[in-house]
């Protein structure tokens, strides 16, 4: 029998011992019933039959140190192979002496956006740091990666590839996205009948057909749109399609934020005396941008993932270098590997992305309304 | 029956709450519960957020379970026998805060839901009883409209019909009037008074002290998962004996 | 009658031109306007230049043509004779077959998915968590390369085909079974089957009368599927079974006869529908989450069963918040089918903006045709979405 207490002295108890610890725990979540049990017995089956054999070839069988195919035993995976096209898969086929261009680059953004990260730095400044970020670096990588000026040597686009080419196309086409975007935005909720009819043609028409389809169009009738003076480069080619693809996709995102934005924000910009573009560019642009960061951000993670597509049109991004090197002959028969390894690359790139997003979106929630 | 014999059959207990205990996890959150309802008693529970007294009547129809101690509604104990659960919740009807009415379902559907897929009965029979329960609180015109065209005081009236349909012997009600504007209050009070006139056992969670004065057999006020007192509504509320009812009452009698 | 001059003075003066906002609005349409159809008229003009110095042929008359190519496999008859319109509705016929597949196993896989996702069993919901973020966060191409090269091409060449009884065989060149050839009397079973059907509907509506009238209820599903399975069943059995089975021969380098499941067309569908599946189990846990708790909790207070309530208070609302993005998931799979061309299954990419543009060079006759058909399906099912959204918006003030 329990012991009486007077009313508003009883101790908190701790509850019984089957309730709570592991064993309770168990027993609840993978015991439950029998249909859950069941479940329980056929995701141990299947861990049991994929894990043990996929730790094996991936890491404990696997050959991690040579130089040539004869390192490669067949029992495990032959990193080796990834080893030796290292440099191609992160770079294409750009000159080793010239690799440091595209480091430095990298090294730049990341000094850059770091403290953007950081809740202590001023607004003011996080703002001119992305500025920075999203017009001057593109217009000096620009003429770093290219080179044949300020004593940099030329390199041609054909050359460029791996990893690199794909954040290339993949923030090439976000940044030149972003303006156009909001263009389309602000004139699809434009209330002049002609403005918002061209932007709503526009936008459901890059979003209705498959990038393939644009990749094809940008290598073949791209030619045919331009005088016959300009041939432009492949990749340029490749750029303008994504671009344009990606914008009408950027153009929804933003509009979503320019929709919730509370009308009360519009009529206290109008009431202040500010004009339909000043309004804009101080007080709803800047809202509305900040809320949709988590629909750019996966904006770009699809993006990222779609220049996969370039290999289709002879561009040799992270999985056409990585196909490429396993069809190589002197290395035929690491298909898997190459795919693994491209595999993990997106993956790593995705899933960080994918994960930030998310934390913004909680953060913004919170704060927002 | 007329009140009389209701109130006469007020020796039978319905609902026993016997060394109930319940935790969340490591969180003792209800403590050593003895409670005995009889039929026909109108029982008003009030005490500070958090202190349990939600989660204690939400154990009663088995929305949330109890670790230790026994829950015996009408004869029937509640375990996890699903069979006892269901008798349970068939004869124990529920109002929430949040009236929780099927938004994509007319007022009439949301009424005979339950008659037609629980008590098997014919459409035509469960919209007949619908209808005498949408008058009985007093909207019969709004049959046909959905939830969320109605005022939340109407809501809720109509979340109590819709517990009714299942002629139940005994009504929970979860703060039925806290989320409703202060006008609407007094719609749903008025209900709620006419069930217990006419001899609905009831267990009330409320702040509404007034309804208590008027219609309760027994006032409890819990606090930090016990219940700390319980007594007839006028020396409840004219002398509190133990000094956290004091504390409580004072908080919110003083408005 | 003649205006007093204070009546006059009240009405608002109008604006110069250059100030009046309608006027300026008007101004600015007409410049946009202007510089699109400038836009429109120098690629026009342009284009054509290029055609002509290119000596490429215009107009459509290349769709009559035969094309002088084979296609690997289609649903409608096609040889190298066959036209240009012929290989496009090839194309055309290819992408839907595979989009409609993979649309339905997307969909069981999805909604199995999510619901797993769900579970309160930690390992099933772990694991299906694993699978939903994995296949999110790869390329799909790489996902096709992968079933398409890793697991399909290292199958034997058809001489040294796995065997399965003796007339199922499994190779490079794909699965080959027998393929069923009717004859007389099977009819019988095809309108059997029909029968079964329509009787499943007449038996469903009036369990459903008979419910609403004596409180009853009746196990339709139950029976419909009896119904749908044994009366086909006596169909054959009284016409003596009346169909034969065409058996795959290995002549030369393949097999002859029978009914073949390429590796190209089963790596782009197991790799569409995985892929899109992770999607849907997105979708259909968050629709299923965003119904509020307290609907479970009404409904089970009062005495309504677990099947009871899924079935009639959550799926429905459920219903609502999903289906929109899972209609935007279904074209996006019928997009993204259009990758077919990466490992040479023949959709309409592949056959017509591929080999027809290669070997024709019309690319704007084309590239029109095939964009109009992406079109037109993403403004079908935009319109459907929005009769749906419409349609099924909660009643409210």
């Amino acid at each position: 029998m329990a012991e009486k207490y007077t009313p508003g002295t009883h101790p908190d108890l701790p509850p019984p011992k089957n309730l709570v610890g592991p064993a309770a725990w168990i027993r609840d979540n993978l015991f439950s019933g029998p249909v859950n049990s069941i479940m329980t017995v056929f995701c141990l089956y299947l861990l049991w039959v994929i894990v043990p054999p996929l730790v094996n070839w991936l890491f404990l069988n696997a050959d991690w140190i040579g130089t040539s195919r004869d390192d490669c035993s067949k029992e495990g995976a032959c990193w080796v192979f990834i080893d030796v096209w290292m440099r191609q898969l992160m770079y294409g086929r750009y000159p080793a002496e010239e690799i440091w261009r595209i480091n430095l680059s990298y090294i730049l953004v990341v000094l850059t956006a770091l403290p953007l990260f950081f809740k202590a730095v001023p607004s003011k400044v996080k703002g001119a740091l992305a500025g920075v970020l999203l017009i001057v670096y593109p217009i000096v990588f620009f003429y770093l990666y290219v080179g044949g000026s300020f004593g940099l040597e030329f390199v041609e686009t054909p050359r460029w590839g791996g990893l690199f080419l794909t954040l290339v196309i993949a923030v090439t086409g976000i940044v030149a996205s972003l303006p156009l975007g909001i263009v389309l935005a602000l004139g699809r909720r434009s209330e002049m009948p002609v403005v918002k009819s061209l932007c709503v043609v526009f936008i459901e028409f890059w979003r209705g057909i498959p990038l393939i389809t644009v990749l094809f169009m940008a290598s073949v009738m791209f030619p045919l749109f331009v005088p016959e003076d300009l041939s432009p480069d492949k990749l340029v080619r490749a750029l303008v399609g994504v671009a344009l693809f990606s914008s009408a996709y950027m153009a929804e995102v933003i509009r979503g934020g320019l929709q919730a934005i509370p009308k009360g924000q519009y009529e206290a910009a109008a009431a202040m005396g500010l004009n339909y573009w000043k309004s804009m560019l101080l007080v709803i642009l800047p809202q509305a941008l900040k809320m949709v960061i988590p629909g750019i951000v996966n904006t770009f993670i699809g993006l990222f993932k779609d220049t996969t597509l370039v290999l289709i049109i002879g561009l040799f991004d992270l999985l056409g270098m990585a196909q490429a090197a396993a069809t190589n002959t002197d290395w035929l028969g690491f298909t898997i590997e190459g795919y693994v390894f491209a595999a993990f690359g997106f993956f790593v790139f995705c899933f960080a992305m994918s994960r930030y997003s998310q934390r913004l979106e909680r953060a913004l929630d919170t704060g927002h309304k | 029956m007329s009140e009389q014999q209701k109130r006469e059959m007020s020796d039978e207990t319905v609902i026993r709450l016997v060394g109930m205990h319940k935790w969340y996890g490591d969180f003792h959150v209800l403590k050593d519960i003895n409670l005995d309802v009889k039929r026909g008693e109108r029982i008003v529970i009030c005490g500070p957020s958090g202190s349990g007294k939600s989660t204690m009547i939400r154990c009663i129809n088995r929305l949330e379970e109890h670790q230790q101690g026994q829950i015996i509604i009408e004869d029937t104990e509640l375990t996890n026998d699903v069979k006892n659960i269901e008798e349970v919740r068939r004869e124990v009807g529920m109002c929430f805060q949040h009236f929780n009415l099927f938004p994509h379902l007319t007022i009439l559907d949301n009424l005979t839901l339950a008659p037609i897929w629980v008590r098997k009965m014919p459409k035509k029979e469960a919209e007949e009883l619908a209808m005498h329960y949408l008058e009985r609180v007093k909207i019969p015109e709004q049959a046909d409209k959905y939830p969320g065209q109605l005022s939340g005081g109407q809501q809720q009236r109509v979340a109590i019909a819709r517990s009714l349909c299942m002629k139940p012997n005994i009504m929970l009600f979860d703060e039925p009037t806290s989320a409703l504007d202060p006008e609407m209050i007094a719609e749903v009070l008025d209900v709620m008074v006419t069930l217990a006139e006419e001899g609905m056992t009831m267990l009330c969670v409320t702040h509404e002290m007034g309804f208590a004065r008027k219609v309760a057999d027994r006032v409890i006020f819990m606090d930090g998962g016990e219940i700390i007192e319980e007594n007839t509504p006028e020396p409840f509320f004219n002398n509190p004996q133990n000094e956290r009812t004091q504390l409580f009452l004072s908080q919110i009698l003083n408005h | 009658m003649s205006q007093a001059p204070h009546e006059m003075a009240q009405m608002p003066s109008k604006p110069p031109f250059w100030r009046d906002p309608d006027k300026r609005a008007m101004l600015f349409q007409a410049l946009a306007l202007g510089f699109v159809l400038y836009l429109g008229y120098s690629l026009v003009s342009n284009t054509m230049a290029n055609l002509e110095r290119q000596n490429i042929q215009t107009g459509f008359n290349f769709l009559s043509v035969s094309t002088g190519f084979s296609i690997a496999e289609s649903i409608i008859f096609y040889d190298e004779d066959s036209s240009y319109l012929d290989a496009f509705f090839v194309g055309l016929g290819n992408t839907i077959y595979v989009s409609i597949i993979g649309i339905v196993l997307a969909t069981v896989i999805g909604f199995l998915m999510g619901v797993a996702r769900l579970s309160n069993n930690f390992l099933l919901s772990r694991l299906a968590a694993v699978y939903v973020d994995t296949l999110r966060n790869l390329p799909l191409l790489l996902q096709i390369f992968f079933w398409y090269f890793a697991v399909l091409r290292p199958l034997p060449k058809p001489r040294n085909a796995v065997e399965f009884g003796e007339s199922i065989f499994l190779s490079n060149r794909g699965l080959v079974g027998p393929k069923p050839i009717w004859e007389d009397g099977a009819a019988l079973i095809g309108w059997a089957l029909v029968a079964a059907i329509l009787a499943a509907i007449g038996i469903g509506r009036w369990a459903k009368q008979r419910q609403a009238a004596t409180g009853q209820t009746f196990p339709i599903w139950r029976t419909a599927l009896a119904l749908v399975v044994l009366l086909p069943l006596a169909a054959a059995v009284i016409t003596g079974f009346p169909v034969s089975l065409e058996v795959p021969e290995l002549k030369g380098f393949n097999f002859r006869g029978g009914m073949t499941l390429t590796p190209e067309f089963a790596a782009l569908v197991l790799a569409l529908s995985t892929y899109t599946a992770a999607f849907i189990a997105e979708i259909v846990r968050s629709g299923i989450m965003a119904i509020n708790k307290g609907q479970t909790e009404a409904a089970y207070a009062l005495g309504l069963q677990p099947g009871i309530t899924m079935r009639l208070v959550i799926i429905p609302q459920a219903l609502r918040v999903i289906i929109p993005p899972l209609t935007s998931q279904y074209l996006n799979l019928t997009k993204n089918s259009s990758l077919a061309a990466a490992i040479a299954y023949p959709d309409l990419v592949a056959v017509f903006a591929g080999t027809a543009l290669n070997q024709t060079g019309q690319a704007v006759e084309i590239m029109s045709m095939t964009l109009a058909v992406y079109l037109f399906l993403s403004l079908a099912i935009s319109a459907f979405m929005n009769w749906y959204n419409a349609r099924m918006a909660l009643v409210e003030r």
